[in-house]
């Protein structure tokens, strides 16, 4: 079969008449034979142009793939031959009011009205203020218990409503349901003054804020034509990578409390902060919001910064190395983390995993290597592959991954990185446009995609967290396991609510 | 075994020793704003039109800190001329309209109620309630139960129930999806109880306002006792915050 779908480039505007425009049914069949392939989803959604709704796929093989279809109001489901389309479908249904009909598990992924004002896909009422009168995933038979936990759950976290079906101790189905944290940031991003869109971009996932800030931004970049300099480039790569640590350090510290292994608990939580205090060395924000805009970056790193910077990281590395070590030599450590939650390959294959979790199973994609942005083209990007897909696996490629972040981070310190601050930069977009940004954020590949009308105004914004794969992993993760170990499992994950909810 | 000690040994005592000794914060940290009377009415205009979360009001002279996101756009295209953000991390209220500055808020302590400190000087139970938080104003309360900041150390503690709980501490712009659970949290939690709110969020629905999703202040839907600014606020913000308040 030749290929119809047109190869881009990642953070390339293009004319969306450039794109191929296919018949539904070769649309289909072609994506899904893509996928079924070995290639992967990065989006999948629909968006109205004048009175047609119509479909575009993002896709992905060593390539970034893309074409649209006209969508009718009710099609043969792509995901009953292909499961990566799973949660998308859903969330085209939800959104759209689209049926994708055989789809095996249609459910409402945020609980809100769709945006054309037709009849609800679930036949929900939405003046019922609260998620919950729907169907959970049952399992019957004698001594079968169901656990019900959240939307409040015991801990300072997000909400979100975990369904476990049990049988004694063990899982045998775990069912997530999110949509508690739906803010309607799409939407916003619509409708919102153009001087708002940084801030709401960046707050779609507080501890991803450099990287959904720079989704945002280079999406912005490349429909409005602005190029920018080597020095935010560095500051950007810097940005991103210190959250990734900061992230990775504190779930790591999580993970070992988790065990009742309290040391590396207590040192992760401080370390962790020391890592946010970089990123309020930089921007004045310990989460890295407003560091990154359109254009470039709203702050400066001047010599002082550069050795202030890099005395603190020479200073943490070993602290962090001999913790990593003292985490990883302790036996019950081992035997807690080893063979818990396991995902197969296979599984993770067919769920899309990305980022951490997936490189436990063995899938060695990392947007930092596949589709570089900013300066990640210059530096080494390993693979990190586990093949154990367990809570060890996770914690193991999140640790490596600490330690090659702080070696990024020497190198970029290095040199002086000069750049001229943005602060509101002019944005005139091109009109009739696509562009689709991925980076690889500490979860994974997080990516933005922007279509334009004719005035350059914006028709679509979709946001995809790397949770929007991720979270079914953790679902599988909890399959055959105890329940006792959800948290441990959970923390191995540590995905987002609010990433997933928009 | 020697492998722990060696570590606990290299990572030392990291306690701050705050409120004793005060703590400073990075240069390039923005607190509480500060306005300049004297600044030019166009210079004032030029920091309002530009502030993404219109928190500025040019005539009045004010700022209002439940919707700044403390970016801190005023300060850079007025050079510094209309507002500027102070090294001070003291920036909670206990009153929603004194949110609204010009650069001097009131002393905390001398409004924080006196039973409050009767009831619960000694021990504070919180039982913490994410309502469509980004998880940024979530981590930074999570943090205060590190070495560094050690909440317990005062009495104060994030417990698991509502029903243990001496009050709620409230995050993000109350998502439409949230609310009843956050209403039943509430109402689960014993009284007398206190609510606190925080991040601009949870105030003023901060980046998101404007969705119809979304709420725009906490204290339309209870009966708000404490309010910390900030996008998220700084964990410093929080500790002082709780420590005036209640101590």
């Amino acid at each position: 079969m030749t290929i119809k779908f047109k190869t881009i480039s990642n953070g390339e505007a293009i004319p969306i008449e450039s794109i191929p425009h296919l018949p539904f049914d070769e649309f289909s069949t072609q994506a899904v034979e893509i996928i079924t392939g070995g290639g992967k989803v990065v989006q999948f959604f629909a968006f109205q142009t004048d009175n047609t709704i119509r479909l575009i796929g993002v896709l992905r093989t060593d390539a970034l793939l893309v074409a649209t279809c006209d969508v009718p109001e009710r099609y043969p489901a792509l995901t009953t031959q292909c499961e990566p389309f799973h949660m998308f479908e859903r969330e085209i249904a939800e959104q759209y009011g689209i049926i994708p009909e055989g789809h095996p598990w249609l459910k409402m992924v945020r609980y809100h009205p769709n945006c054309r004002g037709v009849d609800d896909a679930f036949g929900n009422d939405y003046n019922e203020d609260i998620p919950g009168n729907y169907d959970y995933y049952s399992v019957a038979g004698d001594e079968i218990h169901e656990v019900a936990v959240g939307p409040v759950h015991a801990g300072v976290i997000e909400p979100g409503h975990f369904r476990f079906n049990c049988i004694g101790e063990r899982v045998l189905n775990l069912e997530i349901q999110l949509g508690y944290q739906h803010r309607g940031a799409e939407d916003l991003l619509l409708k919102a003054d153009p001087k708002r869109l940084a801030f709401i971009a960046e707050n779609i996932a507080g501890d991803t804020s450099v990287g959904h800030s720079l989704c945002h931004s280079q999406a912005m970049e490349a429909l409005a034509g602005i190029q920018t300099d080597d020095g935010a480039k560095i500051i950007r790569t810097i940005g991103l990578e210190l959250e990734r640590i900061a992230n990775h350090v504190g779930d790591l510290g999580a993970l070992s409390g988790d065990v009742a292994f309290l040391p590396p608990a207590n040192y992760c939580g401080r370390m962790r902060g020391d890592f946010l205090n970089m990123s309020l060395l930089l921007c004045g924000n310990r989460f890295g919001k407003g560091l990154v805009r359109p254009g470039g970056v709203r702050f400066p790193m001047n010599d002082d910064n550069r050795r202030d910077l890099t005395a603190r990281v020479s200073e943490l590395k070993p602290q962090v190395q001999h913790t990593i070590d003292l985490l990883f030599s302790t036996s019950s450590v081992h035997s807690r983390f080893e063979g818990c939650g396991t995902v197969s390959r296979s599984d993770a294959e067919k769920m899309g995993l990305v980022g951490p979790a997936g490189r436990a199973c063995g899938l060695v994609y990392d947007v930092r290597r596949c589709f570089s942005t900013e300066r990640y083209e210059y530096l080494h990007i390993p693979e990190n592959a586990e093949s154990t897909g367990d809570v060890y696996a996770r914690a193991k490629v999140r640790a490596d991954e600490v330690m090659q972040s702080i070696g990024i981070i020497e190198i970029l310190l290095s040199r002086p990185a000069e750049t001229e601050i943005i602060d509101v930069a002019e944005m005139v977009l091109a009109p009739n446009s696509f562009v689709v940004t991925l980076n690889e954020a500490w979860r994974g590949e997080l990516s933005h995609c922007i279509i334009t009308d004719a005035e350059g105004g914006i028709l679509r914004y979709k946001v995809k967290d790397p949770s929007f794969h991720n979270w079914n992993g953790l679902s599988m993760s909890l399959r055959n396991t105890g329940i006792s170990d959800f948290p441990l499992n959970n923390k191995s994950y540590n995905l987002s609510y609010c990433g997933f909810d928009l | 075994m020697l492998n722990v000690l060696k570590n606990r040994f290299e990572q030392g005592c990291k306690t701050s020793k705050y409120p004793k000794e005060n703590v400073q914060l990075l240069p390039r940290y923005r607190g509480r704003p500060q306005i300049n009377p004297e600044a030019p009415a166009d210079v004032a205009a030029a920091c309002a039109a530009a502030c993404p979360q219109e928190a500025i009001d040019a005539s009045a002279r004010t700022i209002d800190m439940g919707r700044c996101v403390f970016c801190g756009t005023c300060t850079r295209i007025s050079n510094g001329g209309f507002v500027t953000f102070t090294q001070d991390f003291a920036t909670a209220v206990a009153e929603k309209e004194h949110l609204i500055t010009a650069g001097d808020i009131p002393d905390l302590a001398a409004h924080s109620r006196q039973h409050f400190k009767k009831l619960f000087g000694r021990s504070l139970q919180l039982r913490q309630v994410s309502a469509a938080g980004c998880n940024a104003c979530e981590a930074d309360l999570n943090v205060l139960a590190t070495p560094f900041f050690d909440l317990a150390r005062f009495g104060i503690n994030f417990v698991a129930s509502p029903r243990h709980a001496d009050g709620i501490v409230v995050t993000g712009p109350i998502s439409r999806n949230m609310k009843t659970a956050l209403l039943q949290t509430f109402e689960a939690t014993p009284e007398p109880r206190v609510v606190i709110a925080v991040g601009s969020c949870t105030l003023t629905g901060g980046p998101f306002r404007g969705s119809p999703e979304v709420s725009e202040g906490l204290d339309a839907i209870l009966p708000v006792d404490l309010f910390i600014p900030g996008c998220p606020p700084h964990p410093m913000s929080n500790l002082h915050a709780l420590l005036t308040f209640f101590k």
